[in-house]
């Protein structure tokens, strides 16, 4: 018999959420369109539509919020400028005729939509377009082509008037006196020179609005404005008016965390370099040999100058070598910094016994260089992505705000002002923000994000739902039941995983070479001294100890890891994986086991997925035949374009190209059951067999046939005649095979997903016979599951995409986060990794190993040179030249030779394609 | 012998001079976004000029007077 599961158009496998489920599992059932809702398209608007914008659908890939420019162009590439005026412009016009919105960019269905010659796809568009003109704001259209974002959802002002509670907003605001307040937003849907613009002359469209700052990195505008002139929740309806809506979730309640380290390190790095060039130049006579020509005050000057220079070099620009020092001596672990202090002291201090002795500028030049170089090398190595967030939680997931029910009618309350026994109405695409019970209207959640489903559940009132499901369909009521802060979801924050910060890797390859290091050089030191005193010559042996400690230079040491991993952190960047910092790569080349989540990562709802299998005479056909007209697939897209419910959603997208801009008469939608329309005067229906035949389509007969893979089944009807059906699956990502059989020959892998068991075969053929597949994983089994792994010795590397794996990814050694696209939301991880680069994580692996091989061979160089100029110290003929020659030239040889070894391999490993 | 005192001397103070206008800037945030600045030149005569909302701007295109929404 068929191995195939057949599901009506809801249909949701009976387990639910293995470990969340309480009472009986959901029935079956679609919410219908509920009657007062218009049931809008969900894609570009047919004519009917252009007088509203359409709802925004759960999943739609291009709504304002995250209108963001494509992944892979960088920030430069953001400027465009058409110089043209602003009154003169012509409608530009598509390759294929079809005119495209002044405004946005986007096709125009209705070509009588336009104003002096211009075209708009929607009157969203055109009302920016005048409201800009009147506000004398034309130049927008002159900095970039297109520049406008679509505003997708036409907000009401009372939406955001829950922004002006005054508990609210001291969390919200940076700073208000009563009178002047300044605010920081997060807005995706800046993405060029002209949003930066438009952004910054925001004053002219409202008075009360003072000074606006754009940050384009880190797409965030912070805005100055009279708070008794504007009200907060005015101040961001305009912004929603003009297509710039922020980003407004639980997360944006959390104290902005500043950077005050930032402009200290380039204070350090700045004084270091100083002092380093003007040492130098202080020097050069000595290099030369012509300070003994200038006389006697000469050397005394130059030396106490050299000497005042070095001395913020030593205190300020080193100090956190210092610090570091003291803090792994107290811990007793022997780090790189050790050696660091300790040359540093050893060199002012025999520095100074010279100065004052009138012989010179000693080593200072050295010391200068060494911090110069090693501020340098951590400069490099901490290089940040500010669009990346590495570090959220479920805070800026949940949105800001809900809907509640009170007897007074609907209001827009903050989810922190959320109590108990509220009722909430929930709408198409909302989150639930707490744990509550459903309490009117049919409910289709979609829990893919929270717990793995890849299908929503359908839920009917008196059910108890979870917090960070999405409704899809009609509006709910939920009743709350717990705070949000205490749903079964946000209580995994509490798990002591999250409490406490990463062991401090202290165990770096760095750290444990020095350790060798350090004991060497003390050793040598000691024996030089020991040999020179005994050799009857004390003065020397005092100079030879002091000389290896000078010269055993951490500096090369010190700069092989940071750059080699750095350059590994560039490379990778190119390639869409963001790493949180360059030691993560390090970390990355110990792992021995991956686990993968399913859904989302290794999974795509999408529109790849869809088949149609034709039926005809009572039989179904082979694969390829019996498909269905050009014409035919057009009115069936027309009519799943009218539903919410996702296979709809993604039978239309995948006939997106056959759409017609036909008008569908009768729609409806039948709970449970299926969808139906009219189009050109003929029937079509869609939806499970059952419900077909109840309507009357005839050649029911068979059962599917074997060989149709496994997934949802849509029956479809056309005139009363059943055609055929959509067969969808959830195709797995291309070349995901290839992935996992090349890391199935190094590495252990595993599959942890909450979804249930249908898809086991599937994943056993792609993991081997060997992997562990576990499903109906909750958070909190996938976090166990990793400790496991973890407690029996081995590196895990996690990579998921939802909350439903944060725990996992907080506990693994790697944690890798998979997005759709950039600004999506990822919990937090070490890496971010595009959802198209997953197949590429072989590679990454690669290069991980590589570089710490590479920080390694340095290591060697540096050796090398240390080697030679202890050779020289421990004769006790070191002087302040060769000291100086040796430092730089064994740093830049390190250097070179990291980032040079370092893109060669990545070149080899593939990574430049 | 002592001129070359008195140039060292000098253009170290010309240096410092430089050092303290770099660590002017640093501490005024000029380094933290070095990305927006260069966007924000592209864009000609009044970008960036701070609001006083009835200002009234000579832009290219439309002269009229900006009105309040």
């Amino acid at each position: 018999m068929s191995t195939a599961i057949e599901q009506s158009l809801t249909g949701a496998p009976e387990q639910g959420l293995k470990s969340l489920t309480l009472g009986a599992p959901g029935q079956p059932g679609v919410v219908p369109g509920h009657p007062e809702q218009p049931l809008t398209a969900a894609r570009s608007p047919s004519p009917a539509d252009v007088t509203s914008a359409p709802e925004p659908v759960f999943g739609d890939g291009k709504d304002a919020f995250h209108r963001v420019p494509d992944f892979t162009r960088k920030e430069s590439d953001a400027v465009e400028r058409v110089p043209t005026g602003f009154g003169g412009r012509e409608t530009s016009r598509a390759g294929d005729g079809e005119l495209s919105c002044f405004h946005c960019g986007e096709p125009c269905p209705d070509p009588s939509l336009t104003k002096d010659n211009k075209a708009f796809c929607c009157r969203g568009c055109l009302f920016v377009h005048d409201l800009l003109a009147e506000s004398g704001l034309g130049q927008f259209y002159d900095l970039s082509r297109h520049p406008g974002v679509r505003v997708r959802r036409s907000a009401k002002r009372q939406q955001w008037a829950y922004l002006n509670d005054p508990a609210l907003q001291q969390r919200l605001l940076d700073f208000t006196d009563g009178k002047v307040s300044r605010v920081t937003f997060q807005i995706p849907a800046i993405h060029c020179v002209a949003c930066v613009w438009l952004l910054e002359n925001l004053f002219r469209l409202q008075p009360g609005i003072g000074r606006s700052q754009v940050n384009f990195p880190r797409r965030e505008v912070t805005i100055t404005f009279a708070t008794e002139k504007l009200p907060l929740s005015d101040l961001v309806a305009l912004l929603a008016s003009i297509g710039y809506e922020p980003v407004l979730t639980l997360g944006e309640l959390e104290a902005r965390k500043g950077d005050p380290a930032r402009k200290r390190q380039w204070l350090q790095v700045g004084i270091a370099g100083f002092a380093f060039g003007n040492i130098m130049l202080l020097s050069l006579p000595a290099y030369i040999g012509l300070d003994s020509l200038s006389g006697p005050l000469f050397k005394i000057i130059s030396g106490y100058l050299s000497l005042a220079l070095a001395a913020p070099v030593l205190l300020y620009s080193a100090s956190d070598y210092w610090q570091s020092a003291r803090l792994s001596l107290r811990q007793r672990v022997l780090t790189l910094d050790v050696p660091i202090a300790l040359g540093l002291a050893a060199l002012y201090a025999q520095s100074a016994y010279e100065v004052v002795l009138g012989r010179g500028n000693g080593y200072l030049d050295s010391l200068a260089a060494l911090v110069f170089f090693l501020l340098c090398g951590r400069v490099f190595q901490q290089k940040t992505y500010d669009r990346m967030a590495f570090d959220r939680d479920y805070k800026c997931f949940f949105p800001l705000s809900v809907t509640r029910v009170t007897a007074a009618g609907e209001e827009s309350v903050a989810i922190s002002n959320l109590r108990v026994g509220d009722r909430l109405r929930l709408r198409n695409g909302e989150l639930i923000p707490a744990d509550g019970r459903l309490l009117s209207g049919p409910a289709c959640i979609d829990y893919s994000f929270v717990t793995g489903e890849a299908v929503p559940v359908a839920k009917a009132p008196g059910e108890y739902l979870y917090a960070g499901g999405r409704q899809i369909g009609g509006a709910i009521e939920i009743e709350t039941v717990k705070a949000v802060s205490q749903s079964h979801l946000t209580s995994l924050w509490n798990h002591e995983t999250f409490q406490k910060e990463r062991a401090s890797s202290l165990n770096t390859l760095t750290n444990r070479y020095s350790r060798r290091f350090t004991l060497i050089v003390i050793a040598v030191a000691v024996g030089a001294a020991v040999f020179w005193v005994a050799a009857g010559e004390a003065g020397r042996a005092l100079k030879a100890f002091t000389s290896v400690l000078i010269v055993a230079c951490p500096c090369a040491l010190a700069l092989a890891a940071p750059f080699a991993l750095g350059t590994a952190q560039r490379l990778l960047a190119r390639m869409q994986v963001f790493v949180k910092n360059a030691l993560v790569i390090e970390r990355m080349a110990q792992v021995d086991a991956i686990v993968f989540d399913k859904t989302g990562t290794l999974t795509a709802g999408a529109a790849e997925g869809v088949a149609f299998r034709g039926m005809a005479d009572g039989r179904w056909q082979m694969a390829n035949t019996g498909q269905l007209s050009a014409l035919e697939e057009g009115w069936v897209c027309a009519v799943a374009r009218h539903s919410t419910h996702p296979l709809a959603v993604r039978i239309a997208q995948s006939l997106a190209d056959k759409v017609l801009a036909e008008p569908v008469e009768g729609f409806a939608e039948t709970p449970g059951c299926g969808i139906g329309g009219r189009v050109q005067g003929h029937e079509v229906r869609l939806g499970s067999r059952a419900w077909l035949a109840a309507g009357g389509a005839t050649s029911l007969s068979t059962a599917l046939p074997s060989g149709v893979a496994q997934g949802s089944v849509v029956c479809l009807a056309i005139d009363g005649t059943l055609r055929g059906a959509f067969v969808l699956t959830n195709a797995v990502r291309p070349e995901t095979e290839q992935l996992l059989r090349g890391l199935g020959k190094h590495y252990e892998l595993a599959l942890l997903s909450g979804d249930n068991e249908r898809e086991r075969e599937r994943f056993r053929d792609l993991f081997g016979s060997d992997a562990p597949l576990h499903f109906n994983q909750s958070p909190l089994d996938k976090l166990g599951f990793i400790r496991g792994l973890q407690e029996s010795g081995r590196r895990v590397m996690m990579v998921g995409d939802g909350l439903n794996d944060a725990g996992a990814l907080k506990q693994s050694d790697i944690g890798v986060a998979v997005i759709e696209k950039a600004g999506a939301f990822s919990p937090a991880s070490d890496v971010i990794l595009e959802a198209g680069r997953v197949p590429r994580l072989s590679e990454v692996l690669i290069l991980a190993r590589k570089a710490t091989q590479i920080v390694r061979l340095s290591f060697g160089i540096s050796a090398v040179y240390n080697l030679a100029g202890i050779s020289i110290a421990a004769a006790g003929i070191l002087s302040p030249v060769i000291c100086a020659i040796l430092m730089p030239v064994s740093s830049i040889t390190v250097v070179l030779f990291a980032c040079g070894a370092t893109n060669l391999a990545a070149k080899r490993a593939g990574l430049t394609r | 012998m002592s001129v070359i005192l008195i140039l060292i001397l000098a253009s170290l103070a010309v240096a410092l001079a430089f050092l303290a206008g770099f660590i002017w800037a640093v501490r005024s945030g000029q380094f933290e976004d070095t990305c927006t600045p260069a966007m924000r030149i592209l864009s000609e005569d009044d970008a960036g000029k701070q609001g006083t909302p009835e200002a009234k701007e000579a832009t290219s295109g439309v002269g009229r007077q900006p009105g309040g929404s």
